[in-house]
């Protein structure tokens, strides 16, 4: 149904479900994880409050993005921070490998950023002869595997601890056949802690940055940005400008929102504040845009802008655990993805909004209260309006909506198809129709309600 | 008080016992039902799929048809969402918001606007109820099992009326089951995956039937259900309700 260069979920998901038990895995474990955060919600009587108030406080500062912006800035400076604005991924890129070439670095450590997925730094580095190393141990996974990450919290997610065992055979020298995990994890741990001694310069991405004292909160369960960004003696953290909130006080709520939506947990392990540089060390934060001052004009798409990507909607969505976050074929997957994409690119993401059968989970289980939902909804007719449905679709919608609108020839639409049904089931019931091709349609029967209507009342 | 039946255009065509027990069903409780031969579809088939720009001639029918009524049922959840969300006639805003608020799915009907407390129905059989996404996250007939908050099910509160019969617990209470209006053509790997789990969930735990509010949703777990040549049958609610003792 797209034109033939451009990828589409539809299809990459089928191609996904050509293997029925490693679909089952997949919705499984996803299903698991929604199922612990699920436990850690209830274990709070306050949570739809919580919800409430973020949602809120988000919504504050996307009223108020400017002030609050120049507002860090100016913290962030007197702080000791550089900062540097970035309107776009090209933008941000260019800022990150000048300080690398500032500073004559040939590979660097980089704590999880989906904004750097975003803006595709490792592969711009890497033609630029800089090699980065993913240090976050599912994102490490998929990088040896060059794979993208599948999951915005769970990179790795879509791969077995078999497959795991094998890709640390062959690059960490892991003996074959060796799948446990608590093996494998220190194998990775020896491996990774080689990297941090030896890297001048982190990255890391940004969970939370206070407007009022200009410091940066970043949340993992490994440390690995601590041990990035205390040992370099460059530390650069890239933010998307939405990242921000009013005042510390406020990360009281979002912590204790963000790890029970993402993975069930009550807290991250590591929720690190970073303001200051160390005596001799360099402190970059870089704010990018790349298209969020677009999404925020935008008034029926702007809330999706309180995102904190926790991936609850990922984890609960019955569409993500059955097509895999690659069929998403974006940074971010699954519905929040697919109502960030195509702000980016209308016509690349045009499938997305469509991965989806709205039946509203995912906006049920937003930390932020985003009507995921809703916009998806909102961007098919912006698609359909922006000349993006492909041609067949818009010819057998106006076609329906021909019939509909008129009781004859929907009367007789009806009547022709139940007649068909009956007499020439083949006509129907074939494998150029997607329906039949794993279910049979209803039993046709010889009267409509209305016929029927009409003739006992 | 005037109730007028809507029912839906694939529940005309295909499931036409679902209609009559709905009016049946609504007649036996004392409704004074009006069925309005005029009327079609809601529109939501061009809606979903990103063509909502093309429902204005849906809109109006609906509107001409259903303006009169004191209220407006229908043996779906999903059909009616549409209609609360997006009915809009530019020349008849105020019959189109008197619809929009006076439109109700069968289930929250019989227990919010006609308070049903007791049912003379009889179905002795272990039953699964599906929970349609649209009628429970949209209508609130029931609560989802992804907030905190008291349980309900409007749905459940009326089969626990019916004599005989006995409710199955399910593993996933309320997963959505792929159906998804065009979705399921289109995704139709992931449709079909999700309503063999979902049809899977209900024959685990036991269910002779699969029951629910939306004959969409029914419609493509029997699909399934056929092709797997399964002795589980599906009966929308408004069947079970209306069985006779």
């Amino acid at each position: 149904m797209h034109t033939p260069d451009l990828k589409d979920h539809a299809v990459l998901a089928a191609q996904f479900n050509a293997n029925e038990p490693r679909v089952n895995w997949h919705d499984e474990t996803l299903w698991w994880v929604r199922q612990k955060r699920d436990r850690m919600a209830w274990s709070l009587p306050e949570w739809e409050a919580l919800r409430d108030a973020a949602s809120a406080i988000k919504h504050n500062v996307l009223g108020n993005l400017h002030e609050y912006l120049l507002e860090f800035e100016r913290n962030a400076i007197a702080n000791g921070a550089a900062v540097h604005w970035a309107a776009n991924a090209a933008e941000h890129n260019r800022i990150v490998l000048q300080l690398l070439q500032q500073q004559g670095v040939k590979r660097i450590v980089k704590s999880k950023s989906m904004l750097t997925e975003e803006c595709h730094l490792n592969p711009y580095l890497a033609e630029n002869g800089i090699e980065v190393i993913d240090t976050d141990l599912g994102e490490r996974i998929v990088q040896l595997a060059k794979e993208p990450p599948s999951h915005i919290v769970l990179p790795c997610i879509h791969k077995k601890k078999e497959e795991i065992g094998e890709l640390f055979h062959e690059h960490l020298g892991t003996p074959a056949g060796n799948a446990d995990p608590q093996f494998l994890t220190a194998a990775a741990r020896t491996h990774l802690r080689t990297e941090f001694l030896q890297s001048r310069v982190a990255i890391t991405g940004v969970n939370f940055a206070v407007a009022e004292t200009g410091e940066m909160v970043v949340c993992t369960n490994e440390g690995n940005a601590d041990m990035g960004a205390h040992l370099a003696d460059m530390h650069i953290a890239c933010m998307g400008i939405e990242k921000l909130v009013p005042q510390r006080k406020h990360l009281g709520v979002f912590l204790r929102l963000l790890a029970r939506s993402a993975t069930g947990q009550p807290i991250t392990t590591y929720s690190s504040h970073f303001s200051k540089p160390k005596p001799g060390q360099q402190l970059h934060i870089v704010l990018v845009d790349n298209g969020r001052s677009r999404q925020l004009g935008r008034a029926d798409f702007r809330n999706s802008l309180k995102c904190i990507r926790c991936g609850a909607c990922m984890n609960t969505c019955p569409v993500y655990r059955r097509s895999g976050g690659h069929s998403y074929h974006n940074a971010i997957a699954g519905p929040i993805g697919a109502i960030l994409a195509p702000n980016l690119d209308m016509k690349q993401y045009a499938d997305l909004p469509f991965a989806s059968t709205l039946c509203g989970s995912c906006s049920n289980v937003c930390p932020v209260k985003i009507d995921i939902h809703q916009q998806l909804y909102k961007w098919r007719q912006v698609i359909t309006e922006e000349g993006q449905a492909p041609a067949s679709k818009a010819a057998g919608m106006k076609l329906m909506a021909a019939v509909l609108s008129s009781p004859g020839r929907y009367r007789f639409a009806g009547k022709a198809a139940r007649w068909l049904l009956r007499t020439m089931p083949g006509l129907i019931n074939n494998r150029f129709n997607p329906w039949y091709k794993q279910r049979e349609l209803p039993e046709p029967p010889a009267t409509s309600f209305a016929a029927w209507y009409k003739k006992n009342r | 008080m005037k109730v007028g039946l809507f029912i839906p255009c694939y529940i005309d065509q295909f499931y036409p016992q679902v209609g009559i027990a709905t009016l049946q069903l609504l007649e036996k409780l004392g409704c004074e039902v009006g069925y309005p031969t005029g009327q079609t579809c809601c529109g939501q088939p061009m809606a979903n799929s990103g063509f909502e720009h093309l429902t204005d001639g849906c809109n109006r029918l609906f509107v001409n048809n259903f303006a009169d009524f004191d209220y407006i049922v229908a043996p779906s959840g999903s059909c009616v969402l549409h209609v609360k969300d997006h009915l809009h006639v530019t020349d008849k805003e105020t019959a189109a918001t008197h619809i929009r608020e006076h439109i109700y799915e069968l289930s929250e009907f019989l227990t919010d606007i006609l308070k049903v407390e007791r049912l003379s129905a009889k179905f002795p059989h272990k039953v699964g109820i599906h929970q349609s996404c649209h009628g429970q996250r949209g209508l609130h007939v029931s609560q989802m099992t992804e907030l905190v908050g008291p349980a309900f099910s409007k749905p459940q509160q009326l089969l626990q009326m019916v004599d005989g019969l006995e409710l199955v617990t399910l593993n996933r209470a309320d997963e959505c089951c792929g159906f998804g209006g065009t979705f399921c053509v289109f995704e139709e790997a992931v449709s079909v995956k999700m309503g063999k789990d979902r049809v899977a969930d209900h024959i685990h735990n036991g269910a002779e039937y699969i029951t629910g509010n939306d004959v969409s949703c029914l419609m493509h777990m029997e699909g399934i259900l056929r092709r797997q040549k399964s002795n589980v049958k599906v009966l929308h609610i408004a069947e079970i309700l209306n069985s006779e003792v």
